[in-house]
């Protein structure tokens, strides 16, 4: 009941922190996945082309 | 003539799939029992109070059919992928389609069915009455080939896959929703005095369309797994 | 026009130009996202039924709105790779796939979020959350079949496949939800009584809109990072410039 009574009293922070912090913080996890994910796929490339380039 | 070979040629089909499901009797009492003892649990589970079970019995026989139907799935395609028949089946100058229109009905004949004709000593313990009991028993004779036709698909996508039986669950069960919400639904009129037509016009229509597009669809899966 | 179109379907031409585009639209996406905000939370009005709490529509419609239409756009991408065996448009399906599920999940939470103040209840069995639910539930399978493939044509295509008697399914599904819902009985809900505020409007379509940039951006990345995988062993990739 102690949460109904808050978020009655504190509407814009309920909303804040319960609906767009969490969808800002899913957006930016799914930036920093999308761009780890390049950097691991460059670098995998690198390695493939500096193995070609040795033999 | 080609008609009738057509017809031949389905049931030829369907014979060879009910005597190979004859000679390993085990499985299919298995989906059977595995229905029953899922129906059973529920009572146990929620409590024995007559008013709530009979409220709930659609629903929990129509869940637990799903699931039954889900375990058996994964054998519909997997013995004649492993022998080699399915290949031939690819290969064969007959449409495919035909083909898998018969292992799917014969899936049924043993998957299905046998369900269905189960529901009245399991709505008893329900304490359903005789007409929701009927009306029970049609929405699933006409709903659970509807299951059969859609894994059929699923079943064809995830054949010889890693955790095949898992995934197969995953990928056909929201599609399976809309059967299971005419099929309870129509019990839940009858209960209600209302009338059952509409929900089983509906279950008619969503047979017909399976009938028409499944075969197909679950050809191009079996084309697109056996490359 | 036709020519351009289909110079730009090869990945060999669409990498470079995913390349220069998505700098634009994650900046755009960035700046709507921002006068989305302001106009949603400093200009437009308190709701005089819902008070404060209605400013959820703002991430909440947006989201399922983009939900639904990612998955017909990722069906479509997969109808053609399956028809026209174009490689880039199946790499498109599988990066649009991850983006939205994400939105149908920020969909269901904002809707769980908003529902509790509104009808004090995390979650009520309404139509449009039961579809929203269950489209979750398709995304994650066409996810869930394309990563246990492991050959990756035949992931493309049993994915593609999988999409396509999804979207089928989708208005049948939602037709019998619907149904479903009106014959329980359930909470009815409307979500606006009055009509709305100008600025609501505006802020509700300006955040639609970053939310689309922000999917194609992202979708865009994701494809990028698809297409080096995929293309590792040709020569074109060998001579990239990043690469080097």
């Amino acid at each position: 009941m102690g949460l109904d009574i808050w978020m009655r009293e504190n509407p814009l922070t309920y909303i804040w922190v319960g609906s767009y912090a969490v969808a800002f913080i899913i957006f930016l996890i799914e930036i920093i996945m999308v761009i780890h994910k390049r950097k691991n796929t460059l670098q995998q490339l690198r390695l493939m082309r500096e193995a070609l380039e040795e033999e | 003539m080609k008609k009738l070979s057509l017809l031949s040629l389905l049931i030829l089909v369907v014979r060879r799939d009910l005597i190979l499901a004859m000679r390993r009797r085990a499985d299919v009492l298995t989906t059977l029992f595995f229905f029953v003892m899922v129906v059973s649990l529920f009572p146990l589970g929620v409590g024995p109070e007559m008013d709530m079970l009979r409220k709930m019995a659609p629903g929990v026989l129509w869940v637990a059919a799903l699931l039954a139907s889900m375990l058996s799935l994964g054998r519909l395609f997997s013995a004649d992928y492993l022998d080699g028949t399915l290949e031939q089946m690819l290969l064969a100058p007959q449409s495919l389609s035909l083909l898998v229109l018969g292992k799917m009905a014969a899936h049924w004949m043993v998957s299905g069915l046998p369900l269905a004709l189960m529901t009245p000593v399991l709505g008893l313990q329900f304490d359903m009455s005789v007409e929701a009991i009927g009306v029970l028993m049609l929405t699933l004779i006409l709903g659970t080939p509807i299951l059969s036709m859609i894994g059929a698909i699923g079943a064809a996508l995830t054949l010889g896959l890693r955790g095949g039986g898992v995934l197969l669950s995953l990928l056909v069960l929201p599609l399976c929703i809309p059967v299971l919400i005419f099929g309870t639904g129509a019990v839940q009129a009858v209960t209600s005095g209302l009338n059952v037509s509409a929900h089983l016009s509906l279950m008619g229509a969503l047979l017909l369309l399976a009938l028409v597009f499944t075969p197909w669809v679950t050809a191009q899966a079996l084309r697109i797994s056996m490359e | 026009m036709a020519i351009n179109w289909f110079k730009y379907s090869a990945p060999t031409t669409f990498y470079p130009l995913a390349g220069k585009l998505i700098p634009w639209f994650a900046v755009s996406s960035a700046i709507l996202f921002a006068i989305g905000l302001y106009i949603g939370f400093v200009i437009a009005p308190a709701d005089a039924t819902q008070g404060e709490f209605y400013r959820i529509i703002f991430i909440h419609v947006p989201s399922s709105i983009i939900s639904m239409f990612l998955y017909l756009i990722m069906a479509a991408y997969a109808a053609l790779g399956l028809i026209f065996n174009t490689r880039l448009s199946s790499m498109m399906a599988s990066a649009i796939a991850p983006t939205g599920a994400l939105f149908a999940f920020i969909s269901l939470w904002t809707g769980a979020l908003w529902g509790k103040p509104m009808w004090g209840a995390w979650w009520v069995w309404d139509a449009r959350l039961t579809s929203e639910l269950i489209l979750l539930f398709l995304y994650l399978g066409f996810i869930a079949l394309h990563a246990s493939i492991d050959d990756p044509r035949r992931a493309d295509r049993a994915a593609a496949l999988l999409a396509l008697v999804g979207s089928v399914n989708v208005p049948i599904i939602y037709f019998s939800v619907k149904w479903w819902n009106t014959l329980h009985q359930g909470s009815t809900i409307k979500y606006s009584g009055t009509s709305m505020h100008v600025a609501m409007q505006q802020a509700m379509f300006t955040m639609l809109a970053a939310c689309w940039l922000y999917a194609i951006t992202i979708a865009l990345m994701r494809v990028r990072s698809i297409i080096l995988e995929r293309e590792k062993n040709t020569k074109w990739i060998t001579e990239l410039a990043e690469v080097k």
